[in-house]
């Protein structure tokens, strides 16, 4: 079975927050959810899927079924961090296609800067009954330094330098400054990525995304149900996903499980990766994206610091523009989970609703991709083929 | 020169199935799991092969000899330290920190030789300094 335009996003919504202050958790959601309802030109009585991941409060699924009145007959809690509400749409497409769910909802929301976290830079703990914890933790692995680690490894494989790195910033705040809700909207230089403070070796502090509270959401439905909608529909061509970890000990950390779900994706799609006029790329550090861009096969493994030199992901400048409402190096990555707005910019793309300055011309074919946890340990990756129905 | 200093480190939760690499790494040895189906060395240490499946594995001491895979010093925090992956003679590479160095100096190959250092409540964990 395929889930090739067998289901199409109808509404999508990022949260105008960046610091949420006054709004609980389960509320973040719920505004996310009627966001992208409003958006699609439905209600919360014809939800009859919802998807969640871990940052949705108590029992997850449950608790916000419970808390929004949901009536479903379908449930999804697949967890894979940043990467799972890119999942969740693949996952949304599978249980429409077979007839599990006519609407399917899926939000995301979190208060990281209004609790104060520490989301970067403390070592992560997942708990004593962890199998990794214990041969991990006492190390002190945060996310930027084991990121930094894949980042360290290739430069020495391929000469990757850290001025490549900084064009992938330097993109990301060209189409910032025309976003009014992005969190940095100030153009930077290569020199003001490189001589900002080294936070893990060889990553700036420009070099990794901002901490915001919000959240996002999207609804998926059956292909009939969105033409009748008010919005431009968007169809779901392809999806894949995987998880990489550290293989039993035979680490390699120059690669991503985006070698797997990108050609997984673009077989169910039947497309090429030059095909694709837009991308969103996971950008939880500048590196995720290089080594993400060479996985989904953009360019040759090793060639990923002069692909994105001089300007290729710019929109208007380069061929593969990308991330063009600032991303999460300077719009926003609400709740440490970037995932969900990057479909939610591609379907903007898609429609042709992003801002003028950095809409693609003709854009309809687009890809998003997710990876959460840590390129060094474990990470879930997620590729998204979606195109103007 | 930054040179590495010695940081507050956690306890590492010990349970049955690793009680053995813990009571080891105690006594000044590095263990690494062995699986006797199909031969392969694996870490962290499982009960049960995580490239075939079987539960039949075996502890086994490591030379305590490796080199750099990949490394980061963490600059930001409140006493720097060196994050690594270090890959052993028998083949699997496990995170770890590179201590008693000049942090500045640490170079992706370099040979590194096991140390266990002492926890916070815990047994000593492995660590790793450049020779
Ligand atoms: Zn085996």
């Amino acid at each position: 079975m395929t889930i090739k335009r067998k289901a199409f996003i109808a509404g999508v919504f990022e949260h105008p927050t960046r610091k949420a202050d006054e709004q609980s958790l389960a509320q973040l959601h719920a505004e996310s959810a009627a966001g992208a309802l409003a958006d699609a030109g439905l209600a919360f009585k014809d939800v009859d899927g919802y998807f969640c991941a871990g940052d949705a409060p108590g029992l997850g699924g449950l608790s916000m079924a419970d808390y929004m009145g949901l009536k479903l007959r379908h449930v999804d809690t697949t967890e894979t961090g940043g990467s799972s509400y890119v999942i969740h749409v693949g996952h949304a497409a599978e249980a429409i296609a077979a007839g599990k769910c006519d609407v399917a909802l899926i939000t995301l929301a979190g208060r990281p800067r209004a609790e104060g976290m520490a989301t970067g830079t403390a070592p992560r703990n997942y708990g004593s009954a962890a199998p990794d914890v214990a041969f991990e933790f006492p190390y002190g692995p945060t996310v930027v330094n084991q990121y930094a680690m894949a980042a360290m490894r290739h430069m020495h494989e391929y000469g990757t330098t850290s001025a490549q790195l900084a064009w992938i910033k330097v993109a990301a705040s060209r189409h910032a400054q025309h976003n009014p809700r992005a969190l940095l909207r100030e153009v930077v230089t290569v020199e003001d990525v490189v001589s900002s403070p080294i936070i893990a070796d060889p990553l700036h502090r420009l070099d990794c995304c901002v901490i915001t509270d919000g959240g996002g959401a999207i609804v998926v439905t059956r292909p009939e149900v969105a033409r009748g909608l008010k919005r431009p529909p968007v169809a779901v061509l392809g999806a894949g996903e995987a998880v990489k970890h550290q293989r039993g000990g035979k680490i390699d950390l120059t690669y991503t499980g985006a070698v797997w779900s990108g050609p997984a994706a673009f077989a169910e799609a039947g497309v090429q990766p030059s095909d694709i006029k837009y991308v969103s790329i996971y950008d939880s550090f500048t590196i995720t994206v290089l080594i993400t861009l060479e996985d989904l096969g953009f360019c040759q493994k090793g060639q990923g610091g002069k692909f994105v030199s001089d300007g290729t992901l710019i929109a208007g400048v380069g061929r593969l523009p990308f991330n063009t409402d600032g991303g999460g190096l300077c719009n926003n990555h609400p709740a440490n989970r970037g995932g969900l707005t990057k479909v939610v910019e591609a379907v903007r793309q898609l429609r042709g609703e992003a801002h003028p300055a950095v809409q693609v011309k003709n854009c309809d074919l687009a890809l998003a991709h997710g990876t959460g946890g840590s390129l060094a340990t474990r990470h879930g990756s997620a590729t998204l083929i979606m195109e103007r129905a | 020169m930054l040179r590495a200093q010695d940081r507050p480190i956690p306890a590492p939760p010990v349970n049955p199935e690793t009680k053995p690499f813990w009571d080891a790494a105690a006594a000044g040895k590095l263990l690494v799991k062995r699986c006797t189906a199909c031969g392969a060395a694996h870490h962290y240490p499982r009960a049960r092969c995580p490239f075939c499946g079987s539960e039949r594995t075996e502890w086994t001491e490591a030379s305590g000899r490796g080199t750099v895979y990949s490394y980061s010093v963490f600059r930001r925090a409140p006493v720097p330290y060196a994050i690594a992956y270090v890959t052993l003679e028998e083949g699997v590479s496990m995170m770890t920190n590179l201590v008693d160095c000049d942090l500045d100096g640490i170079r992706i190959g370099q040979g590194v030789r096991v140390v266990f250092k002492p926890t916070d409540g815990g047994p000593p964990v492995p660590m790793f300094r450049v020779v």
